[in-house]
């Protein structure tokens, strides 16, 4: 069953064309890859999936819904998420802080009840907690709950990142370059755990990657952008083997 | 958890304590200070929690404050006594007859303050940080400036006087600990987290499902509110009140508190409040001997603010994260002796030579 | 309202217009480069006043002179307040920079206070700008109609300098980008500083002139008209010079206008500024000439 359904959209930025006519389609528990040189697009697209950008043409279905032009937080509500390139934790707040906080969304007590602790919201910051203790077990990071979050080595970061997004419970992860700065070791590794991730929380995943090893070894479908186009789209095999995407990359590992 | 439970209260009961002392003992002068410190710990928090936890530049402070002054100080003024007050321009009928005791006319100064919160919020939270700040202040000197001008409903120029002073330390104080204790049960919850992750990045913050202006609004409204009860609580401790009072520079006297205490730290504040409000009245002597044939110009003391405008800027070049930076008092850096700590430091230091 | 009246006004909002004008610019460009809010910059115009006051009656030096004494000095001054309130904290939070401005205006203003007096001071008006002329039933004072030339001829000469020479085109260069500019070897802190050095002479001939117009002069003279002229520029379209002519322009116009035909809003006249940004940071936030810029996500 598709659950995201990319219809030909487009991004005009004035002049300049960032993505043109992109068209993706992705089914429950697939993991899907994008890939294409820097500057392709694949952030954009990202960016108009999770609502940052509203595209110039074109629509995006989640479950059928049309999702075009909505809020960035109302999409995650209804059941996308996404990481950062750049990496976007909440600094200067702890390890927990950042996977607690990704649990607000679904947080039913008011504000007020926050404040007065009732005992329904008492019982909701309960389970938050342990989901969210959950989460940073399984991905390897409970001795560090109390940690500053900008003082965790770059790896751990971005598995916080993937933890506090899988905690506003999606059924759509988009990962925007996961692998990044990961040695071959810990790409490996990576791999492994998406895999895992797909398994246990019955999740979607797109993922935009350069590292080609992880990109081949993980994904099922591969689209490939190049200057905001889709020059191929196909199994890994098929995306090897393309003479279009060799030339628009020639010489990336 | 408990331990610090227990330590939490019994600190609460010495702190109650003491203020009863003290409000036993010091004399008119003292505890004028002393209430004055309760009602800044309560403006201190209500920027705080705007500026400093949701990280918004908002100048709009004296607005909010001069809205919860005045309602509720109509509310408090007897009829007869604001015919005499409006003697100008007589009063708006209804002005005249809303009456209230002082506990629901403090509460409905906060709440018409909050209110007119929600409203500015709507149309200007999506403005970036300085135009955020200019518009606020935008907003701030607008209220300002039609206080200056319904002649019948705030009597204009002339301000309010003969206003009941109410305030003791029972008030300012009170509500200063009831405040501290909602900041901080506020902050500890999910929608406190929401707001910190609102402060630390907006953008990842909407990723994560939170909807940035209903937080956004919450923190300015809540902000706005206790802002008016400030307001309030300060007009009954004057007992006079005009629109000159809520300048910019009121505002200005708050951010310093806030910024001095460190940003985003209720601890700060309260410490803060206390400390800088004493020293405006403690600095006082430096007007008295500075004589240059000196005119007071609408109230603004001249030496004692060079001295505050100084301060603040060394603060903010040398040492931008005030007092506490973002951390709150923690039993623990007593009870651990984590005080050591800072001793350590220097020890290995002489150590090494 | 006759004629000649309506004329009176206009005039007056033109040379109003003016003032607020050559303040404006400063703001702009500061911003333009800085993306910072110079608080200080009203209180760099009350120095240049200030400057020009003391150059002639303490001094008791021709006015000419004292104008171009007092516009050097408000120069440094300017340059000053940069290089000790806003260059350290470059590579801080905006937040930090902006209580930064605000510190320093009400340090200038508070020394101000205790070092010009509170008592305010009139302006020795030479003789030249009190003329009263008469036309008709109208009187207007010479200053009025020297002020829209003067700022005329200093936009020329500003706007040659930024379009027409190296170091404009440096200024241009690093308002759009700092870090390329940087890496393109211009001297970013010359740059900076010429820009506020440029801003505060502005402001000093703008002081000025408000003096002879309005010869009453306080520590706190610089506070509003500052506020409004930032406003003026963010109508105007902040970074964009023409855009704080502009806006300038249209705050002095409403003011003298909306005043002269509603004489009953006299006293909400301070609020026009605050209205209009309102205005306008709702219907269009980056001012009438201005441009958009997204944020990289």
């Amino acid at each position: 069953m598709t659950i995201l359904n990319v219809d030909n959209i487009t991004m005009q930025f004035g002049g300049l064309k960032a993505v043109s006519d992109l068209k993706i389609d992705i089914s429950e528990k697939e993991i899907v890859g994008l890939i294409g040189p820097n500057g392709a697009g694949k952030t954009t697209a990202f960016n108009m999936i999770t609502g940052v950008y509203k595209p110039t043409l074109g629509n995006v279905y989640f479950k059928d819904v049309n999702i075009t032009g909505i809020k960035p937080h109302e999409i995650t509500k209804l059941g996308i998420a996404r990481t950062f390139q750049n990496i976007r934790l909440f600094k200067e707040l702890s390890v927990l802080d950042n996977v607690l906080i990704a649990n607000h969304l679904r947080l039913k007590s008011g504000i007020v009840a926050s404040v007065l602790k009732t005992p329904a919201y008492k019982k909701e910051e309960k389970h938050i907690y342990e989901k969210s203790l959950q989460l940073l077990e399984d991905v390897g990071l409970l001795d560090l709950i109390n940690e500053k979050a900008e003082n965790l080595p770059y790896g751990k970061q971005r598995r916080l990142e993937i933890a506090r997004a899988l905690a506003t419970e999606p059924q759509l992860l988009l990962l925007d370059e996961p692998a990044a700065g990961m040695n071959p070791q810990e790409s490996l590794e990576l791999m492994e755990f998406i895999r895992e991730i797909r398994d246990k929380f019955d999740i979607a995943i797109l993922m935009i990657e350069h590292h080609m090893q992880v990109i081949m070894g993980v994904c099922e479908k591969i689209y490939v952008l190049d200057y905001g186009v889709t020059i191929a789209q196909g199994s890994p095999e098929n995306i090897q083997n393309d003479p279009k995407v060799i030339e628009a990359y020639l010489g990336v590992e | 958890m408990k331990k610090h439970r227990v330590l939490t209260a019994l600190a609460v009961v010495v702190i109650i304590g003491l203020l009863g002392v003290f409000n036993l003992t010091f004399d008119s002068y003292r505890l004028r200070i002393l209430n004055l410190c309760g009602v800044y710990v309560v403006l201190g928090l209500s920027m705080n929690l705007i500026n400093g936890f949701t990280g918004l530049f908002s100048l709009g402070h004296a607005g909010f404050m001069a809205i919860g002054a005045y309602v509720s100080s109509l509310m408090t003024m007897s009829p007869e006594l604001k015919d005499t007050v409006f003697y100008a321009v007589p009063i708006n009928p209804f002005v005249k007859a809303m009456s209230a005791p002082f506990p629901i006319a403090l509460l409905m100064g906060g709440i018409a303050a909050g209110i007119l919160g929600a409203l500015i919020a709507a149309p200007i939270l999506r403005l970036k940080d300085d135009y955020l700040a200019i518009a606020t202040l935008g907003f701030s000197e607008i209220i300002r400036v039609v206080a200056t001008n319904l002649q019948s409903i705030t009597n204009g120029a002339l301000g309010l006087k003969g206003i009941d002073r109410v305030t003791n330390t029972g008030w300012s104080w009170g509500i200063a600990i009831l405040t501290i204790y909602f900041m901080k049960k506020l902050m500890d919850g999910s929608y406190g987290k929401a707001i910190l992750a609102i402060r630390e990045d907006e953008i990842a913050a909407e990723a994560m499902g939170i909807s940035l202006f209903r937080h956004k609004m919450y923190s300015f409204a809540i902000g706005a509110f206790f802002a008016g009860i400030g307001g309030g609580l300060l007009a009954h401790m004057l007992g006079t009140i005009d629109p000159l009072m809520f300048r910019f520079i009121l505002t200005f006297n708050i951010l310093l508190i806030v910024v001095l205490g460190g940003i985003g730290s209720i601890t700060g504040t309260v410490i803060s409040a206390c400390v800088v409000t004493s020293m405006m009245e403690v600095l006082r002597f430096l007007e008295g001997k500075m004589d240059f044939g000196f005119f007071e110009i609408q109230g603004i003391p001249g030496m004692r603010m060079v001295v505050f405008s100084a301060l603040l800027m060394s603060v903010i070049l040398w040492y931008p994260r005030g007092l506490m930076g973002t951390s709150e008092f923690n039993w623990d850096f007593i009870l651990e002796k984590k005080y050591l700590k800072l001793f350590k430091k220097k020890k290995t230091v002489s150590e090494e030579k | 309202m006759d004629g000649q009246v309506f004329l009176q006004h206009l005039t007056n909002g033109i040379s109003l217009g003016s003032l607020y004008a050559l303040l404006a610019i400063g703001y702009t460009m500061v911003y333009g480069i800085l993306r910072l809010i110079n608080f200080a910059h009203g209180d760099i115009f009350m120095f240049g006043t200030y400057m020009a006051y003391y150059a002639i009656t303490s001094f008791m030096m021709p006015w000419w002179l004292s104008f171009i004494i007092a516009i050097m000095l408000t120069v440094i001054f300017g340059v000053m307040v940069e290089r000790s309130a806003y260059k350290p904290l470059r590579n801080s939070p905006r937040i930090s920079v902006m209580i930064s401005a605000i510190g320093a205006s009400f340090l200038i203003e508070n020394i101000a206070i205790v070092v010009f007096g509170g008592r305010p001071k009139t302006f020795p008006v030479p003789e030249m700008f009190a003329k009263v002329l008469r036309f008709g039933e109208v009187s207007i004072v010479s200053v009025t109609l020297y002020t829209p030339v003067i700022t005329l001829l200093l936009l020329g000469v500003l706007l040659y300098i930024v379009n027409k020479t190296k170091t404009g085109m440096a200024m241009r260069a690093v308002s759009k980008d700092y870090e390329a500019a940087r890496l393109m070897g211009i001297d970013v802190n010359r740059i900076i500083s010429f820009t506020f050095a440029i801003g505060s002479g502005l402001a000093a001939v703008g002081g000025i002139m408000w003096g002879m117009k309005y010869p009453t002069l306080l520590p706190l003279m610089g506070m509003m008209p500052g506020l409004k002229c930032f406003i003026a520029a963010v109508v105007g379209g902040i970074g964009d010079i023409r855009g704080a002519v502009l806006g300038g322009f249209i705050l002095g116009l409403s003011e003298i206008m909306i005043i002269a035909f509603f004489p009953a809003l006299t006293g909400y006249r301070d609020a026009i500024a605050f209205v209009l940004l309102i205005v306008i940071l709702l219907v269009k936030p980056t001012g009438l000439m201005g441009q958009n810029l997204t944020e990289k996500v």
